[in-house]
This record gives C-alpha cells, sequence and structure tokens, in this order.
C-alpha cells in the first residue's frame, strides 16, 4: 500500500521536474546560460494562470492556456532584454559573461518575485485543475490530477525528442550544443538557434509551470527553490545533458518521496542535497556530463 | 589602475572614514542604525568579493560562512556565556574551518559545478539549524544575553573601523604579488601552475580569508542584533544581496563592496514611501547598473579604463 503510494506519487512529481528541467538543461547545453530566473519564469506562469481562473473567472482551458502564454513571453523576454545584450555586450569580457548572466538573471527573477508579491501578495496560489476526481491505482486514492500532470509531461517531452531528433530544425539545435562554431560552418544562422531553443524552452517553462499550479501551488517564496532544485537535477544529470537530466529527475523525485513518507517532510530535501555533494565529489560532470 | 589611482583610492577612502565617523554627531540614531548594518554587509561583500573576484570562484554561497561565524558564536554565549570577544574568536574560527570544508570541492570542480556545491553548502546548514531547534532556535532564531554595546553611537563606531581595518587589508591583500597570483590562478589555474605558483595553496589561503572575515563579521552582528536567525544571516536571499552589494560596487576593487552595500541599504530607505514595491526598485536598479555599466559603482567613480 505505501509502496504503491510512494511509487505513484513519487512518478508524478518526478516527471514534473523532469519537465521543469529539461528547458534548463537545454538552453545551457545550446548557449551555456544558467538561467537563475527559472523559478520565477515558472511562478509568473503558475500567477497569471491563477489569476484568469480566480480574478477573471476565466475557465480551466483559458486559464492554462494564459499561463502557458506568459511563461512563454516573460522567457523570451528574458532572452531579449536581459541575456542576448550581454552576450553581445563589448564592455564585458568573454570569460566575464558567465558571470554577468548568472548575477542579472538571479536580479530579474527577483525583480519578477517582488512584483508578484506586490501586486498578487506572497499567499499560496493553486491553479484549478483541468482534470477532477480521484481514481484508485492498486488500491491507492490518487487524484486524476496526478495522473495528468504525468502524462502531459511525457507527451510533452516525447514531441520535444521527436523535435530534436526528427526535424531538421531540431537537428540544428543538437548540432549546435554538440559545436556551435560548426553549425556556423555549415551555413546555420547560430542567433536563429537560439532564438528557437529559447522558445522552446519558453513553451517548457509555462506548462511545466501551469502544471506545478494545479498539481502542488506555488507562493512568491517558491522562486528561489524552484531554481535551486532545477539547477541541482541538471547538475546531478550532467549539465547539458537533456537525458541525464531525465534520470536525475526521477533520482530527486523518488528520494524527496521516500524521504517524505518513510522520515519526516521535514527532511525531504536533505538526502538529495547529500547525493548531489556525493556525486560532486566522485563524479564532478554528473550522471551523463560530456565534460 | 595604477599607482597613481591606487593612492588616490586610498586619499578619497580615508577622506570618507573621516567625514563617516563625524556622523554621529548630527545625525539620528535610526541612520546610524541602518549605516552599521551597511558597514558589517560591506565587510561581506568584500570578503565576497577576494573569493570571487580575484581567485575566480563562483561562490554563491557566502552565508555559509558567515552563518557558521555567526551561529558558533551565538550558541557558545548561550551555552556557557564566556566574555563576548572569545565567542566572536571562536566564531571567526569555526568559519575559517568552514571556509576549509568549502575550499575542498574548489580544488576539485569549478565554475557552475562549485557554484551549486555553495549554494547546497547553505541550504545545508540552514537544514541542519531550523531541524536542531533546541540549539539553534530553529527557525525563530536564536537570542543571545548580551550585545556589544546598547549605545546606538558606540555600535556605529565599532562597526565603522570594524570595516574600515578589514577593508585596509582585504585591499592591501588584493592589490599585493598575492592577490596577483590569485588574479593569475583564477583566469587561467593551469598557466599559474606552470609558472611555477602554488595555485592550490594560494586557493585555500584565500577562502580562509574571505572565512575569516566573513564570520568575524557574522560573529558581531549576532551580538549587534542580539539575535541571530536564518533569515536575517544565512538564507539564500541575504548571500543575494551580499553579492548583489559586491557586483553593484564593482567587481575586483575590494572597496567596491562598501559601496554596494551603503547603497542597498540607503535606497531601500530612500524608496520606502513608495511600500512593497522598494525592493523591486532597488533590484532594478541594480540590474541597469549590470546590464549597462559592467564597472559598478567603483568604475564609475574611478572612471577606470580596465575593460575598455
Amino acid at each position: 500500500m505505501l509502496f504503491w503510494q510512494i511509487l505513484i506519487d513519487g512518478f508524478a512529481i518526478s516527471s514534473l521536474y523532469a519537465l521543469g528541467a529539461t528547458g534548463f538543461a537545454l538552453i545551457f547545453g545550446v548557449s551555456g546560460v544558467l538561467n537563475l530566473s527559472h523559478g520565477a519564469l515558472m511562478v509568473a506562469a503558475v500567477v497569471a494562470a491563477w489569476a484568469a481562473g480566480d480574478q477573471l473567472h476565466a475557465g480551466p482551458y483559458a486559464g492554462a492556456g494564459l499561463g502557458v502564454a506568459v511563461g512563454f513571453g516573460a522567457t523570451l523576454l528574458t532572452y531579449f532584454l536581459i541575456v542576448r545584450p550581454l552576450q553581445q555586450s563589448r564592455k564585458i569580457r568573454e570569460e566575464e559573461k558567465e558571470i554577468f548572466i548568472l548575477t542579472a538573471t538571479l536580479l530579474w527573477g527577483i525583480m519578477i518575485q517582488e512584483l508578484i508579491a506586490y501586486l498578487y501578495t506572497n499567499n499560496a496560489k493553486t491553479v484549478a485543475p483541468i482534470v477532477q476526481g480521484v481514481v484508485r491505482i492498486a488500491g491507492v486514492r490518487t487524484p486524476s490530477n496526478e495522473i495528468f500532470t504525468a502524462v502531459v509531461c511525457w507527451l510533452v517531452i516525447g514531441v520535444l525528442w521527436l523535435l530534436v531528433n526528427r526535424t531538421r530544425a531540431g537537428k540544428a539545435v543538437l548540432a549546435a550544443s554538440m559545436n556551435p562554431r560548426g553549425v556556423t560552418l555549415l551555413g546555420i544562422e547560430l542567433s536563429q538557434i537560439y532564438i528557437a531553443v529559447w522558445a522552446i524552452y519558453g513553451a517548457l517553462v509555462g506548462i511545466a509551470g501551469v502544471l506545478l499550479g494545479m498539481f502542488l501551488g506555488v507562493s512568491s517564496y517558491s522562486v528561489g527553490p524552484l531554481t535551486a532544485s532545477a539547477f541541482s537535477i541538471v547538475v546531478l544529470g550532467g549539465l547539458g545533458s537533456v537525458s541525464g537530466a531525465l534520470i536525475a529527475a526521477y533520482v530527486v523525485g523518488y528520494l524527496e518521496t521516500l524521504t517524505a513518507y518513510l522520515v519526516s517532510p521535514a527532511y525531504r530535501t536533505i538526502p538529495a542535497l547529500l547525493l548531489l555533494v556525493a556525486v560532486m565529489y566522485v563524479r564532478p560532470r554528473g550522471l551523463l556530463g560530456r565534460r | 589602475m595604477g599607482a597613481y589611482s591606487t593612492s588616490r583610492i586610498l586619499l578619497i577612502a580615508l577622506g570618507a572614514i573621516v567625514l563617516a565617523s563625524l556622523l554621529p554627531l548630527g545625525v539620528s540614531g535610526y541612520i546610524l542604525g541602518l549605516l552599521t548594518i551597511a558597514y558589517y554587509f560591506g565587510v561581506f561583500a568584500m570578503a565576497w568579493d577576494l573569493l570571487f573576484g580575484f581567485a575566480g570562484e563562483v561562490n554563491f554561497g557566502p552565508t555559509f560562512l558567515i552563518g557558521t561565524g555567526a551561529y558558533t558564536a551565538g550558541i557558545l554565549d548561550n551555552l556557557y556565556q564566556p566574555p563576548i570577544w572569545i565567542c566572536i574568536a571562536a566564531g571567526a574560527f569555526a568559519a575559517v574551518i568552514g571556509g576549509v570544508v568549502l575550499a575542498l570541492p574548489a580544488l576539485r570542480v569549478r565554475g557552475p559545478y562549485f557554484g551549486l556545491t555553495t549554494l547546497v553548502a547553505v541550504l545545508i546548514l540552514q537544514n541542519f539549524i531550523v531541524v536542531d531547534a533546541s540549539l539553534t532556535g530553529g527557525e525563530i532564531g536564536l537570542t543571545v544575553p548580551d550585545v556589544i554595546t546598547i549605545s546606538d553611537a558606540r555600535n556605529y563606531e565599532i562597526a565603522l573601523w570594524f570595516m574600515a581595518i578589514s577593508g585596509a587589508i582585504l585591499f592591501a591583500l588584493a592589490r599585493s604579488p598575492v592577490g596577483l597570483i590569485l588574479q593569475a590562478s583564477g583566469q587561467d589555474a593551469v598557466q599559474a601552475g606552470a609558472l611555477g605558483f602554488n595555485v592550490t595553496k594560494h586557493k585555500l589561503t584565500a577562502f580562509i580569508i574571505s572565512a575569516f572575515f566573513s564570520g568575524l563579521a557574522g560573529a558581531m552582528l549576532v551580538f549587534y542584533f542580539g539575535s541571530a536567525s536564518v533569515g536575517t544571516l544565512v538564507d539564500i536571499t541575504v548571500g543575494v544581496q551580499i553579492i548583489i552589494a559586491a557586483v553593484l560596487g564593482g567587481r575586483r576593487t575590494i572597496l567596491g563592496g562598501v559601496l554596494g552595500a551603503v547603497f542597498l541599504i540607503a535606497m531601500s530607505e530612500a524608496l520606502r514611501p513608495i511600500g512593497d514595491l522598494a525592493n523591486f526598485v532597488v533590484f532594478a536598479m541594480a540590474l541597469i547598473v549590470v546590464l549597462l555599466f559592467p564597472g559598478g559603482l567603483f568604475g564609475l567613480l574611478t572612471r577606470s579604463r580596465e575593460n575598455g
């Protein structure tokens, strides 16, 4: 009974982690950017979906749609307003750009967080789920929403896989993540690839955010922990490796669920953090890292 | 920056300290209290700049060192009530040990990986403090029975001179050959090693010095507040503010950290009338500085041509 409960709950949470971290891994792999406003963008999507349902009385589908749209828009705004100007800046030395992007996205994330707290307070917000009701799986009462979350996550990840591995544009993206200079030599505009990757990332952020809002709910305080969990999943899996991030998401998700059920919810995040430290000592490039 | 600008910087800094030391004569206790906190934060930012700006270590967890120092001092005072200076010394010592622990992964992993290790170190410390509430006061915080002094002016002076002395030591260190070697090993560890410098030894030194000042300032701050809590000393947002102060003031300048810290606190105070939106505006201004003036406030003031 407990076994099945952990298995089902852990699966749903891990799928959500996987979707959230995939986009984060993708933009690092292709453009070398660690986006520390990741959590803030997800929270922005949740709050938009919540506001649509709660204040504009929109239906769940319209609310979810608006949430995804806001997540998408905010992500592209991040790219055009923060990341691209820094990448193209002549005032900053090449080797220092990484730390400037880290600092700027961190600031940007806090700005979004403060703005959300100002406009909609710090209270936790839960988005009305699209699917309601409860089903029994192996004797465990499971909210249909949990199954819906896992299914949507895997559908989106599947579509992403097809996009990257089976389309021409996707293959260009994959090539850019392996060797940016080689791609430009083949006559492919690198800046177009960056925009495409950020657009994909934006869609992932929006979808993952809205699902998170339906499943667990967020508040403006979730910004930091969300970024940290995406960051640690991606490092655990190996920076730049999307499949590594997927595996790591399940490791972290199940480790957290196991601890919450078997030890105490207060210790939920600790084993995953310790594992992370251990992996970095023994295998700094992560589970499937290339470098 | 040549020797000329160094001496000019020192002259300006000395003038600023003299001016600042006159403030208690004409300014209210409230403002002195704000500046006292700003000065301690200035020390945090300077210590962070030594590690990041010079040794090139992306340290997202300055509060790991600060929190270690602060809580060691606070817990010691709570349990045995030795003289305050013993508590503060113990805090600084514990932070140095913390710095060595933090340095171990830094000698193995680099860049974002090390950044994450430091982030994790903060989260683990935070979890430990919250879970071990009987010793640390948990989420509510730890109240210490002693304070350095209750006089605003006296506290202000202590903070000012502590900041001035720490700043002078860190600045001298950064401009010394040791600072140059640190900078070299931060930019290209392999080449610095090939030139015959012991990169490991220098990096470890940087960690120990940075940890010493962070822990010392953290422990003193505990006896200024009369309490220690996760929200004021350990939380990642505190670390973020320190990083922002250092970057805003100007990286690789050491003294810029003080400028950034005073600026941050002054701005959030000046913008208090607009209420909750104040933080948003402060961070937006910080972002604009980062985007448009990568040299920071210090770079603007000295108009250094460092980055061309």
